[in-house]
């Protein structure tokens, strides 16, 4: 196991960093009237208006090239872009798939058309993407997908359903796993991903209320939906392929660890002041920053491998489990704080976001791949399977 | 890539000379034992102690972080000897401009008696070291273990020692850099011992699920046992990364807080991984015959010295609660450290 030696520290460049100065400046300003409890929302947070004056900054599709539109900047400026964006609570979610994964993959599998259509629609904050990968009853069992793709001579005809889709109502155009050959049976083989414009005839979106009151999935139907033949994005048949080399450019992000830290952050304001400072609130804020601190150098570190051609995909997996776990720890502390004293004037916006994130934090080691999911993963890392 | 090199060397005298008979040997027999004087030589032979010192004073002029891999196989081959503290030592003697006893030097934090005495109620591996600086206060000395009045600690290695005021104002003192403690700088040395312990029983582990057959397949194709050992990697890459920083920076002082993150993470890793690892090798690993036991009383040893994650957490919470910006800007002086080279 000779991956276990394999992450080293590794430091931002400098001319990546350089740019926080400028956005944490801008993200000051733009966040300044947004309540905690709402900024807390991170990369759920959900504002057409925001996404575009980010794009008016340069500041979506940072790393895609120029001639599409893009910033053409390398990942570790993305990097210093999404964890101030993150830490701020900034509402990035319009536009968040679109600018992380959707327009990289067209711009790694598409046709040059397709680049020139969609990449600098992204870059304007003009495309939102959702992808449609879980299906009815599949779960984790990405690979059990049955809708289906049917070649016709104008293109493909879709029929079938997906579900858990992230903000499918807000965006234009899903990137969806779909069969165009042979049977769930085969598993992997007949799978390919298609483009769908959301707002074909035959396409239903319905939103699913979570338990904390708000709408981020959908339900997406396909009743005989015509699509172009240029629809297909990448090899027909390689869509699992494409969809596992995707997945493993979102495991070990930023994103996988500051989902509370909105909440951290305005509960560590609450400790500060004279009523709120305990010992013991001191012992839980220093637990919180000797687990996040080498997890952020270990996140950096996984960048830097991306950044190189590799495929750290064991230890994205690992920075996920670990920061999902560190994302749900935190609202269970401070709950597990606030309600051990005797006080009862804690401020309500503090409490507001705690019930927001208490709420939440179920989907944190849900998305992008379950936790029993990413340790089978690390075990066939580790040569057990 | 010197610190590699270093690392490699440390590799090979200790897999030939701190073997799990000899380990137990010094474990058994202290400063009197015949093979913790062997086995001394033997890492003496390699400059290995004296690797912080600069060129000028007889080293080879490394900080901190380039030794990392050194200290990391001291823990890795669970040596009982006070080699990375030694290490700091004889740095902080050089600068300091005094004399550098022969034999090992451990650290520790002491209190004057009324008579003038010197008193340090734990010192780690003060069974085995020749020598302890001491840190009272602002002031530090460097004594003799051989003449101390010493009483048993917890741990076999460890003592209570005691010094007669004529001993103390015997002994050399040593100007320290004010803003240093004894603590943090064995707790940079200790992380990184233990990242080097916590990957040790990891492959261990890993192995034995491997090898070790139940219900007619190895252990390691049963799903829990699959589960148990993909969070132990986790905790000790994660171990492994914060220790990393513990040591990081320029020079041969550690920063307090990146210590303090080193230390917490260790600390909370060893309990997680020596807990998983006697799960996964069930009664064989709970035998004093089997080489496991050797790793994880030692795990559980480190992390009872130089201040506990509890301990670690209040340094860090002080820092967190003494900066009024995001979280971010404490992490990113955590993390944000020149490659060392």
């Amino acid at each position: 196991m000779s991956t276990l030696d394999s992450l080293t520290l590794t430091r931002i460049p400098a001319q990546d960093e350089a740019l926080r100065a400028e956005v944490r400046a801008f993200l000051a300003e733009a966040t300044r009237d947004i309540p905690a409890h709402i900024r807390a929302r991170s990369w759920s947070g959900y504002s057409t208006e925001f996404s575009r004056r980010l794009a008016a900054k340069g500041w979506l599709g940072v790393t895609l090239p120029q001639e599409y539109g893009g910033g053409g900047r390398s990942a570790f400026t993305r990097y210093v872009l999404v964890e101030e964006f993150l830490n701020f609570g900034a509402p990035v979610g319009s536009h968040w798939i679109a600018d992380r994964q959707s327009a990289p993959l067209i711009l790694k599998f598409g046709t040059e058309a397709q680049k020139q259509f969609y990449i600098p629609r992204v870059c304007r904050g003009e495309a939102f993407f959702c992808i449609g990968m879980s299906e009815p009853n599949s779960g984790s069992d990405l690979a059990s997908v049955k809708t289906r793709a049917t070649p016709n001579d104008q293109g493909f005809v879709l029929n079938g359903q997906k579900i858990w889709t992230t903000n499918a109502h807000h965006c234009q155009y899903m990137i969806a796993l779909v069969r165009t050959s042979g049977t769930p049976e085969d598993r992997h083989k007949g799978l390919s991903q298609v483009i769908v414009d959301l707002s074909l005839p035959g396409v239903t979106v319905r939103p699913i209320e979570d338990l904390s009151g708000d709408s981020h999935f959908c339900e997406v139907f396909f009743d005989n939906v015509q699509l172009g033949a240029d629809a297909l994005i990448g090899a027909e048949g390689q869509g699992w392929e494409q969809v596992t080399a995707e997945l493993a450019f979102e495991r070990s992000g930023p994103e996988r660890l500051y989902s509370s830290i909105v909440l951290f952050d305005q509960w560590l304001q609450y400790v500060r002041t004279p009523e709120g400072r305990t010992d013991s609130a001191r012992q839980l804020a220093g637990k919180v920053l000797t687990q996040l601190a080498p997890l952020r150098a270990m996140s950096v570190s996984v960048q830097e491998k991306l950044t190189q051609g590799a495929s750290p995909i064991v230890e994205a997996a690992l920075v996920k489990e670990l920061g999902t776990t560190l994302e749900q720890m935190i609202p269970a502390a401070i709950a597990e704080d606030l309600f051990s004293r005797d006080a009862e004037d804690v401020p309500v916006e503090l409490l507001q976001t705690l019930k927001y994130v208490t709420e939440a934090s179920p989907s944190f080691s849900l998305r992008g791949g379950t936790r029993d999911i990413l340790r089978g993963m690390i075990a066939r890392g580790l040569g057990l399977r | 890539m010197n610190n590699d090199l270093f690392a490699d060397a440390a590799r090979d005298v200790l897999a030939d000379q701190c073997t799990p008979h000899v380990v137990r040997a010094i474990e058994a027999g202290g400063r009197t034992a015949e093979a913790t004087t062997a086995l001394w030589e033997q890492l003496e032979a390699t400059g290995l102690a004296d690797a912080l010192l600069s060129e000028d004073d007889g080293g080879a002029g490394l900080g901190l972080g380039q030794v990392f891999g050194v200290l990391e196989q001291c823990g890795a081959h669970a040596l009982p000897l006070p080699l990375g503290e030694t290490m700091v030592a004889r740095a902080l003697l050089a600068r300091a401009g005094v004399a550098r006893p022969a034999g090992s030097i451990t650290l520790a934090r002491g209190e004057r008696l009324a008579d003038g005495g010197l008193r340090c109620a734990l010192v780690r591996s003060g069974q085995v070291a020749g020598a302890v600086l001491v840190q009272t206060g602002t002031e530090w000395r460097l004594l003799g273990t051989g003449d101390a009045q010493g009483a048993a600690q917890a741990l076999a290695l460890d003592a209570a020692l005691t010094w007669t005021a004529a001993q103390v104002q015997a002994a050399p003192a040593v100007e320290v850099n004010g803003a240093l403690d004894a603590r943090t700088l064995q707790a940079a040395v200790v992380a990184a011992q233990m990242a080097g312990a916590l990957s040790s029983v990891f492959q261990r582990s890993l192995q034995y699920a491997n090898e070790r057959q139940q219900f007619g397949r190895p252990i390691g194709k049963f799903q829990a046992i699959q589960h148990q050992l993909a969070v132990m990697s986790e905790h000790v890459f994660a171990a492994r990364m914060a220790a990393q920083l513990g040591c990081s920076g320029a020079g041969v002082l550690p920063d307090r807080l990146r210590v303090a993150t080193a230390k917490a993470r260790c600390s909370e890793a060893a309990l997680v991984v020596a807990e998983l690892a006697h799960a996964i090798h069930g009664a064989i690993g709970f035998t004093e015959e089997y080489d496991l036991q050797l790793f994880t009383r030692r795990l559980h040893a480190w992390r009872q010295t130089a201040g506990s994650e509890a301990y670690w957490y209040g340094v860090a919470g002080e820092a967190l609660l003494d900066h009024p910006g995001m979280s971010l800007d404490i992490v990113r002086r955590i993390t944000d450290v020149d490659a060392v080279l």
